[in-house]
């Protein structure tokens, strides 16, 4: 497996960095925890549990240096000061969710540490790197929000998943086994069966699968995840719990923007509650966060049926 | 029909409106795919400024032209990086003002009185005067493009598919995408010759067009959209010989019947491929509706939101 040696080669580069904490205690996860309680009336032809998804890669080094270290983090949009210097930290394997109310700034503080909004202040480390020396791009998954599937070509659903395949074949080509990584990724989030169907015909949920088998397919030491729940129904919302929890168990460290806890909460370490751009919380995860505790919050779970929004989109 | 193959010069315009045919759609795909259809458009009106460097200054227009085209394609790629939303402003300027700018210099060239009538065939084309040496710097100019826009296939199409998720995975998307400026600003001034500055645009958009409707995946629709752009090239340029009509104009319009075509064809076709997939795999449901309802009085009881589906 080339994932292996390629981690085995990271897992030196990063232990040259700074000295850092090493993670926290791994939550043991029983996988009866069902995150989603109201499960039955999924459709059975969602395929749950995928064996092969999970690369038998049996323990993992332990990763010592830490994924993302964000400090006194300020930035704008648009001249608007949306960050006003957040502090943010994810260990390793650890799962940190980004909780706050519309407008907050997680989405923008997601975007900082990918490096779409450069920090006008503070400081960003990734896996012990200075941002501007990180290069371990292969060990982030990036799942972004989006709504819409198409670009104004069609696509298929393993061409889009085979772009998050780039930072390991790079110029080479495509070989046989990018193509079963593509394949391990999509039967992961239960797509495989709809690999050359164009993504333009996919339903919100099934899209969002695609993106998030589009950032597992290089077996990422760092998941970032910004709203996965936002417009999916309930079937995928499990289909993508039962993902993250098997990513979770190998070792993967996750920073989810969430508006609200939702079905993923028996897998959060940590909550991080962002308030007008600063850190209103950091700690165990609050009960009954984001827009439950807001009175007027209609609180409506999530169905079925494809064609039906989430909560999160509703607040 | 067929003296015509026997011509020279109606061999090197076929041999040149080959060549177009597969460079243009093979670059306009990406910027399709980007919604960023009409950047052809806007690299044609600039390139016009490089005509006109070319004529006062006595040079060779194409390559003045080229290089006008690639620092105008650059300054676009940075205006649209900076996700300005002023940023269709910026470039409308740079649009009407290369093409008023390419106007004026070629009135004050020297030779004015005559170049009146060679800027026509910068406009509109001028296929059937081509000669050897245009033939070759279209011919390796097109290479580097077809090098550039098929050996970079999966690294354009994640850029042009979704940009910040391609910076995530660490490709050079900034030097993929001026890379890409310049192959549609080279395409462009390659194309001026065979379908001239005001269609050129039509030939990176409209076969993508057409053969996007038929197709489901990426490669499928840049094979066809590359083979649909040699077939309407050739067509045209053969068209024109025949009928005595603009080969520029004819090749446009070949294209966009193929795309009325293939819009009629659409629907039907894509009807016929699912029922022959539903009767292969028997993926698809039933033709009609089969489930049959609970009745509504029992059903609820179970459920304590009552119809949560409904409420929304």
């Amino acid at each position: 497996m080339s994932s292996v040696i390629s981690r085995t080669g990271e897992a030196v580069e990063a232990d040259s960095g700074p000295a850092q904490h090493p993670g926290p205690a791994r939550r043991s996860l029983p996988a009866s925890a069902a995150p989603v309680a109201a499960s039955a009336d999924a459709p059975a032809t969602v395929p749950m549990a995928a064996p092969a998804a999970v690369p038998a890669t049996a323990p993992k080094a332990a990763p010592t240096a830490v994924p993302v270290r964000l400090r006194g983090a300020v930035a704008s949009l648009g001249g608007r000061p949306v960050l006003r210097g957040i502090d943010l930290t994810v260990r390793p394997g650890e799962v940190v969710a980004l909780l706050g109310a519309n407008g907050s700034g997680k989405s923008t503080t997601v975007k900082t540490v990918i490096g779409s909004v450069p920090l006008e202040h503070g400081a960003l480390e990734l896996f012990g790197m200075p941002y501007a020396k990180f290069r371990s791009w292969h060990r982030i998954g990036y799942v972004p929000q989006r709504t819409t599937a198409a670009s104004g070509v069609p696509a298929t659903v393993r061409e889009v998943v085979s772009t998050g395949r780039l930072p390991q074949h790079r110029l080479l080509p495509f070989r046989r086994k990018d193509r079963a990584a593509v394949d391990r990724a999509l039967d992961a989030v239960g797509m495989l069966d709809r690999a050359e169907d164009g993504v333009a015909a996919l339903s919100g949920g099934q899209h969002q699968r695609v993106l998030i088998a589009r950032a597992l397919v290089g077996t990422p030491d760092l998941l970032i995840m910004d709203e996965p729940m936002a417009g999916v129904d309930a079937a995928s919302q499990q289909v993508l719990a039962d993902t993250l929890r098997r990513e979770v168990e190998r070792g993967a460290a996750v920073l989810l923007v969430l508006h609200e806890l939702g079905p993923l909460e028996p897998l959060i370490d940590r909550a991080v509650v962002l308030r007008d751009g600063c850190v209103a919380h950091d700690g165990p995860p609050p009960p009954n966060t984001g827009q439950h505790a807001l009175p007027g919050h209609d609180h409506v779970h999530p169905h079925t049926d494809d064609h039906l929004t989430t909560p999160g989109l509703l607040a | 029909m067929t003296e015509m193959f026997s011509l020279a010069f109606m061999q090197r315009a076929l041999i040149a409106a080959a060549l177009i045919g597969i460079t243009a759609p093979a670059v306009g795909i990406y910027l399709v795919q980007r919604r960023q259809a009409l950047m052809g458009d806007g690299i044609g009106h600039v390139a016009l400024t490089g005509v006109g460097l070319g004529f006062i200054f006595q040079t060779s227009p194409v390559w003045m032209a080229v290089l006008v085209c690639i620092l105008a394609a650059i300054v676009m790629e940075l205006v649209r990086a900076r996700g300005n939303n002023r940023g269709d402003i910026a470039l409308a300027m740079l649009f009407y003002g290369g093409m008023a700018c390419g106007r004026m210099l070629i009135s004050k060239s020297p030779a004015a009185s005559g170049a009146s009538g060679s800027l026509d065939s910068y406009l509109w084309g001028s296929i059937l005067a081509v000669d050897t040496a245009d033939l070759v710097t279209i011919a390796a100019l097109g290479a580097i493009v077809v090098a550039v826009t098929l050996g970079l296939r999966r690294q354009l199409f994640a850029v042009c598919q979704d940009e910040e998720f391609a910076r995530v995975t660490g490709i050079p998307v900034r030097l993929l995408n001026l890379l890409l400026a310049v192959m549609a600003a080279v395409t462009v001034t390659v194309a001026m010759r065979v379908v001239g500055l005001l269609l050129v645009s039509a030939m990176m958009v409209v076969p993508v067009a057409a053969a996007q409707l038929l197709t489901r995946s990426f490669v499928a629709t840049q094979a066809l959209s590359i083979g649909l752009g040699v077939a309407v090239s050739l067509g045209g340029v053969a068209g024109s010989y025949q009928f005595d009509v603009p080969p520029g104009s004819a090749i446009v319009l070949l294209a966009i019947a193929v795309f009325a075509v293939f819009s009629a064809i659409a629907a039907p076709l894509a009807g016929l491929r699912h029922r022959s997939a539903a009767g292969a795999g028997g993926t698809a449901g039933p033709g009609v509706c089969d489930v049959v309802l609970p009745d509504q009085d029992g059903s609820r009881a179970g459920d304590p939101l009552g119809s949560p589906g409904l409420a929304q």
